[in-house]
């Protein structure tokens, strides 16, 4: 077999088709979108036609992976953090409905924020849901949990949330590959009220989910990805979760002197952590994230105790972790490193492109607000956010998916007006058209300036669910056709541009102005193929 | 046998292109590998970096702690610089001589270039002139890979092979010139007395 060496991502991703996959979902995000495109590339994906269209958002993606596996086939959902709260809904209820052929949800955190409005941790939304949570330390871990996990949700008739971080997701380490299974018959529930959320069906299944707590447990406690490293030296005891196990066994290429418990599988294997706590004087917790089992352990109160991490500043309370921090955590001698940058290295922001649309919709927009106060464009996530920093400073909010529309409506329905919300394309397909809904009821005066580069640019060119249909959709959801205006960002038509969106400012309704530009990105990416 | 590199650059220069070649000859080679990459947003004209490590044993962390890094490779001058606490004492930096000013606060090049001079063992390459001379400017950053091959335990052998791999795709005379721009790079490292 050719070697392989996957990104964390990718090596889900095959794993996913090595064990069956019958079809993705996903919305693109940092750090998740390589799952589905690997996928998406994938020759067996082709040859068996499994789905792999990214869908609108998370939401409609759970929910179609949903719909494929009370279909008893075996579904893979992709998003990156912040898109388990728009899933959430599908997500919580798909615990209580439990699942016919085997269903992941894959999430990708970005504890550091590197791409990402907040550092949020999957696993309690594991907790919350009261499923069983899977949590990689490496590539190979990754590529072998599919089809562990696909057995594992089947088995308990639970989705599964797999758990992976910025560092395992964007890193590449050589791995193997093992058999090959066949895809999964189509075959309905057993029980045919099984996914109907009513009242006492709701109870019944919610009561079997709670019963089947101790069985999640028992898998942790003989899964592959749970293991008791035992050591000599018991003053202290480990605790390492996910990829913190790496951190931890950079130190101890030879082996740990203390006794380690690597965690890869929650619910917490109860008996394991025992004996570990039993064993040691102390215990050290690793997490890529929050002090979720660290706060297990100590319990209430917060005080100093044997338990050590996050919370008791033996690691930082936020971020990521790294090699120096967990040495230092252990208590290791940590050299200061021989070099310093010099004061002269100044930080350099990621910037729009040479060229890109969005710098000519900016221009234009300040210019076409410069006779209003300033603290009036909301604005939401996509390469566009950018236009916070200098030279644009042209946006005063990014909040999440969809929320410069509906925060616009509500500013303006405060008083602030005229309001303006700047959405991208594949922003405004995912959340945008409900708040347009809204605003358009209250015939609220906010103009929508839809920023259209033709390509959800930010996460490396996806296509965008409402490509072609913004004017349709605008005045499907009632925005008046005459006030349904496209531009074209280009300096030469900046003195129109400014004009349209002035006469917009004014109108007191709901407009909304389609800047419409391919992102220099794209076109450049075309032009080679 | 355990070799850290941490590779920088700015968003779009090719960082990950490097970064790929040397990954196939270090797996083609047998060695075990860890390549962690940046995506998403500081793609955008942002600072970017890369940690690869090589080692004939289990790697465990993604990250090449601080202060362990047996070389930096830049594509970027001041980028080399933002990245030095990364370099073991005794690490070598290979790095792109010519700036890439996008930011209206770049400090003054000749200051960049000194601070960089200032290291005991630094390799500062023209490889966009290098580039330029061959009429093949989008091969500089082989130019660069040439230059650090003098340092990278992997044969220059393996590493053509590679760059004939990665590029294959792209045609015959693309792989001849991307050789062609490493063995340019890999000569003037090896006048220049770093290591």
């Amino acid at each position: 077999m050719p070697k392989f060496v996957p990104l964390g991502n990718e090596a889900l991703a095959q794993g996913a088709l090595d064990a069956g996959l019958s079809g993705m979902y996903a919305y693109p995000g940092t750090p998740s979108t390589e799952i589905m495109e690997y996928i998406q590339r994938a020759p067996e994906a082709a040859e068996r036609n499994v789905h792999r269209r990214w869908s609108a958002n998370e939401k409609t993606a759970l929910e179609a992976a949903l719909g494929m596996s009370y279909a008893g086939k075996r579904a893979l959902v992709g998003m990156k953090s912040v898109g388990l709260n728009v899933a959430a809904d599908p997500f919580m209820n798909a615990a209580i409905t439990g699942v016919n052929g085997g269903l992941l949800v894959a999430v990708a955190d970005d504890p550091s924020m590197h791409s990402s409005q907040n550092e949020q941790d999957s696993r309690f939304f594991g907790r919350f849901a009261l499923i069983p949570t899977i949590e990689p330390a490496n590539q190979q871990e990754a590529y072998d949990l599919a089809a562990y996990a696909f057995k594992l949700s089947e088995r308990h008739a639970v989705p599964v949330l797999v758990r992976i971080t910025t560092r395992l997701a964007h890193s590449r380490a050589d791995i193997t590959r093992g058999e090959a299974l066949p895809e999964k018959a189509l075959t309905l529930p057993q029980h045919p009220q099984q996914f109907v959320l009513l009242p006492a069906i709701s109870r019944r299944n919610y009561a079997r989910l709670l019963d089947k707590q101790r069985e999640f447990e028992a898998e942790s406690e003989a899964s592959f990805l749970n293991r008791y490293e035992d050591g000599p030296d018991k003053r202290r005891g480990i605790l390492a979760c996910g990829i913190a196990y790496n951190y931890l066994m950079e130190h101890y290429p030879d082996g740990c002197p203390h006794p380690v418990l690597k965690i890869g599988q929650y619910p917490l294997p109860t008996r394991l952590v025992a004996r570990l706590v039993e064993a040691c004087d102390e215990i050290l917790v690793l997490e890529e994230g929050a002090p979720l089992v660290e706060e297990m352990l100590r319990g209430y109160p917060f005080e100093a105790g044997t338990v050590h991490g996050r919370l008791d500043g033996c690691l930082p309370r936020a971020g990521e972790l790294n090699p120096v921090l967990v040495a230092r955590a252990l208590g290791l001698d940590v050299a200061e490193p021989a070099f310093t940058a010099p004061e002269i290295v100044v930080g350099r922001p990621p910037q729009l492109c040479n060229g890109c649309p969005h710098g000519d919709t900016f221009r234009a927009l300040n210019e076409a607000l410069e006779q209003y106060s300033k603290g009036r464009v909301f604005a939401d996530i996509g390469c566009y956010t950018l236009g916070a920093l200098p030279p644009y400073n042209a946006i005063n909010s990014c909040v999440d998916m969809g929320a410069s529309v509906t925060m616009a409506k509500g500013a303006a329905d405060a008083g602030l007006v005229p309001a303006v919300a700047v959405i991208g394309d594949s922003t405004f397909s995912h959340s945008g058209m409900t708040g347009l809904l809204d605003a358009v009821n209250a015939n609220a005066p906010i103009t929508v300036i839809i920023v259209d580069n033709e390509t959800t640019a930010m996460t490396g060119g996806q296509e965008t669910p409402g490509n072609g249909r913004f004017e349709q959709i605008a005045q499907g959801l009632g925005v008046a056709a005459e006030h349904v205006r496209v531009i074209t960002p280009l300096p030469r038509q900046h003195a129109q541009n400014v004009q349209v969106i002035q006469e917009e400012l004014e109108y007191d309704g709901v407009s909304v102005v389609i800047a419409r530009r391919e992102c220099v990105e794209t076109a450049r990416r075309k032009r080679r193929s | 046998m355990k070799y850290d590199v941490i590779l920088a650059g700015v968003g779009g220069q090719g960082v990950l292109s490097i970064a790929t070649i040397l990954a196939v000859a270090a797996v083609d080679a047998d060695l075990r590998l860890r390549q962690a990459e940046v995506h998403g947003m500081s793609q955008r004209g942002g600072e970017v970096q890369s940690h690869l490590r090589i080692a004939d044993r289990p790697i465990y962390s993604d990250l090449i702690p601080v202060g362990g890094a047996d070389l930096l490779l830049s594509m970027e001058p001041m980028e080399a610089l933002r990245y030095v606490s990364f370099l073991k004492p005794d690490g070598v930096i290979v790095t792109e001589r010519t700036p890439l000013i996008n930011i209206n606060n770049y400090p003054e090049i000749d200051r960049v270039i000194a601070a960089l001079e200032q290291f005991p063992r630094v390799v500062l390459v023209d490889a966009e002139g290098v580039a330029r001379e061959m009429r093949a400017t989008r091969s500089s950053n082989m130019v660069l890979l040439g230059a650090a091959s003098a340092f990278v335990p992997l044969p220059g052998a393996d590493l053509e092979a590679a760059i004939g791999k990665v590029f294959g795709r792209k045609g015959e005379s693309m792989v001849a010139q991307n050789v062609e721009a490493f063995r340019r790079g890999r000569a003037i490292a090896e006048g220049a007395h770093a290591g």
